[in-house]
């Protein structure tokens, strides 16, 4: 069918199952836009680029699907840079297209060109500049197919401008031929034998599990095995939630805020046996002493991880997909009565927590940020998702909101971008509407791309914010603390902005709590409340994220301490 | 540090010398020269790649990381096979009538050739490995040197068998 060049990238679009885009008009997509309108394509037009590229970043994390961005040429497509290096480092899927300048024009430095190519070739999983229109539907089959397989990743399509009003006979491709990829990770089952031999011979193993774990959607297979095996387990900030919540050895977070059974139970195992994650160096403490008494298995689909931070002793390359069910199987038919080999080292790690639980000093005076995170735990139902900004009330998140499923707390991990969590709820409840988001952020992060409170309002989104306002850049303010002599360079915020008003100014509802009596009925208002709302929570200055693992320590040496 | 030539297969596609370079870049992979041509097959450039790495895990990690490009077919390492390696040089160096008996008994010694004369210059050619032209470079210094081009290396293993089938 002979259409011009932007009817064939929605047409594409439709072709892929995309059923909403986040974007922002301007001059290179023009006609884009104008296709667009014609066809009534749903489209979320957020306030700024940036907004646009995070909510296609929580809409994916919530649905799995990938998603779709659209922006203009030059401040357009630098405005992307930041959402899509935090889509990378998370290996979130998404395709942008940006907008080029005409053919003509390209490399004169013209109105609002910019080299977007060149730009994010370090922060995408793969990019295209399309100059030729006869190119369009096989590099959208591709980016499409390249973004969601294997490691998934961001993909930009930059599209000079007039390859959009060029015509081309649509024909979208049906399959993707890439001599050097496949999609395809199929691993050696011999590396999955390796590692169930590894357990027969272990005494303390333990799971470790990571964002791969949901990027692959096999968090039913893992708990089936660790189930089987009886072992603790423990996850980086990017695997909560595919742990079996009711397991009584399932011990959050690891690693530099993480538990005290968790990070102990590391330092202790026999067998360390990571899924989906890359022992990054949040969740190692010094590397060199990272579960020194342990051999490491790693499941992983990215050959590059294998070795790259710690030392692996029995690798299994290859998409979790297709290791995991077969692990499960041949745990099941395994003879070995693994639970009850297990069983004191599991009692141990139990009582481990038992006697360091997470916890935080209780007041009755002020409201402790934890506690804010702990009700709104009790008032949610299972389905709710959970967005984070990132400092302090990130951390508070991970540790004190028990996350039950995969893609129901989502936050920034790798990049730990301040400002990605409102457009990320926003697209988020977009992307489930029937389930309810809470984004909980601070007075700091919230600054931070809080033009997309008018966004809730204009299409009607709803998303509870929650700002745990501690009048600090907490997380900066507690390393000045702990390491730089109370020095607060620019991290006392003092603001003088009202949020409330802020937030109604913007056509969202707003409301405060101040005092520890009012938190719960009024969280149980706001939530019961029908469109978004905006809680400011006044909580105290000073408290600390803990435990920690101070920077150059091992694990086991972190600091537990409740401070003042 | 020990060297490594590799030979990176990749689609011949705008910018993915870019993104190879860029890649041994920014992981802070240590290079030392790389070259591109094309092959026997007209969409598939050969990035030849000299890598100075500290370990295998490191050479590894480089090759990893490279292979996981969109772009890149395969990577080979080169050196760990039998293998021809190859370097042009051109050397422009100051010859006056007093030198220039010199420079080409040096020349000869290299079976290198001269492919300019001016008065005042000749230009040398010479293909060879790394510590050949390393030696020519080192003899003809004595003489005034006024620029040198290097291609950096190439390879090929020996034998019947080529990269993309190893």
């Amino acid at each position: 069918m002979l259409m011009n060049g932007a009817r064939a990238v929605l047409e594409s679009l439709k072709k892929e199952g995309v059923d909403v885009v986040f974007g922002y008009p301007g001059g290179a997509v023009l006609t884009l836009y104008d296709e667009l309108y014609k066809m009534k394509f749903p489209h979320i037009e957020t306030k700024h680029e940036q907004g646009a590229v995070h909510a296609a970043d929580g809409y994916a994390r919530a649905t799995g699907k990938v998603g779709v961005v659209f922006a203009t040429s030059g401040p357009g497509g630098t405005n992307l840079v930041t959402g899509i290096a935090t889509a990378y480092m998370d290996s979130i899927p998404l395709v942008c297209f940006t907008g080029q300048v005409g053919n003509p024009y390209i490399g004169k430095d013209s109105f609002q060109e910019a080299d977007i190519c060149g730009i994010t070739t370090p922060i995408t999983k793969y990019n295209y500049l399309v100059k030729n229109v006869k190119d369009l539907p096989r590099t959208i089959k591709e980016a499409f197919f390249i973004a969601r397989t294997g490691r998934p990743g961001p993909v930009v399509i930059d599209i000079a401008k007039d390859v959009f009003a060029a015509e081309v006979n649509f024909e979208y491709p049906k399959e993707v031929h890439r001599r050097g990829y496949t999609g395809d990770f199929t691993g050696n089952e011999k590396q999955i034998d390796a590692v169930v031999g590894a357990l027969r011979q272990a005494k303390r193993p333990l799971f470790f599990l990571g964002g791969g774990v949901t990027l692959a959607n096999v968090s039913d297979d893992v708990r089936a095995i660790i189930k089987r095996v009886g072992a603790p387990v423990v996850s980086t900030l990017m695997g909560l939630g595919c742990a079996d919540p009711t397991d009584d050895a399932s011990f959050g977070m690891a690693g530099m805020h993480g538990s005290y059974a968790a990070n102990m139970s590391i330092q202790e195992c026999d067998l360390l046996i990571g899924i989906g994650l890359r022992f990054d160096d949040r969740v190692t403490g010094v590397v060199d002493e990272f579960a020194p008494a342990a051999k490491i298995a790693q499941f992983e689909i990215d050959a590059a991880e294998i070795n790259k931070n710690v030392r692996v002793d029995y690798p299994v390359l290859g998409d979790l997909r297709w290791s995991m069910p077969i692990f499960r199987k041949e745990l099941e038919k395994d003879a070995a009565d693994f639970r009850a080999r297990f069983i004191k080292w599991r009692e141990y790690t139990i009582a481990m927590n038992d006697n360091k639980p997470l916890t935080y000093k209780k007041d009755t005076h002020r409201i402790m940020p934890e506690a804010v995170i702990e009700e709104v735990d009790k008032l949610v139902d299972d389905d709710t998702i959970i967005v984070t900004d990132v400092g302090q009330h990130q951390m508070w998140a991970a540790q004190f909101f028990r996350s039950r499923k995969p893609r129901q707390f989502i936050t920034s991990g790798s990049l730990g971008t301040m400002g990605y969590g409102l457009p990320a709820a926003l697209g988020a409840k977009l992307g489930e509407p029937n389930k309810t988001v809470v984004l909980f952020t601070g007075d700091g992060s919230i600054m931070m791309n809080c033009q997309e409170f008018s966004t809730l309002a204009d299409y009607g989104i709803d998303v509870k914010v929650i700002i745990l306002h501690n009048h600090m850049l907490g997380m900066v303010a507690q390393w000045q603390r702990l390491f730089y002599n109370h020095h607060y360079a620019e991290s006392e915020l003092n603001g003088h902005t009202d949020f409330v008003k802020l937030a109604e100014a913007m056509g969202v509802d707003g409301c405060r709590i101040n005092e520890p009596s009012e938190l719960v009925p009024t969280l149980k208002k706001v939530l019961e409340h029908k469109g978004s709302m905006v809680v400011d929570v006044t909580v105290p200055e000073t408290e600390d994220v803990l435990p920690m693992v101070p920077g150059g320590k091992r694990l086991d040496e972190m600091v537990m301490g409740v401070s003042e | 540090m020990k060297k490594y030539l590799l030979a990176v297969l990749v689609d011949n596609r705008p910018g993915v010398l870019t993104h190879v370079s860029g890649l041994i870049s920014r992981r802070a992979f240590n290079i030392e020269s790389i070259t591109a041509g094309y092959t026997e097959e007209p969409e598939v450039t050969r990035i030849n790649v000299v890598v100075s790495v500290d370990s295998d895990d490191e050479l590894e990690q480089v090759k990893n990381q490279l292979s996981k490009l969109i772009d890149v077919i395969k990577v080979v390492n080169v050196t760990a096979t039998e293998n021809i390696t190859r370097e042009l040089v051109l050397i422009k160096v100051h010859a006056t009538a007093e030198t220039r008996a010199d420079i080409i008994n040096i020349v000869n010694i290299f079976r290198a050739k001269i492919v300019d004369v001016s008065p005042s210059n000749v230009v040398i050619e010479l293909t060879g490995g790394e510590k050949k032209i390393d030696a020519i470079i080192e003899a003809i210094s004595d003489y005034e040197i006024i620029e040198i081009a290097r291609t950096g290396a190439i390879a090929l293993s020996r034998g019947p068998v080529p990269a993309k089938s190893m």
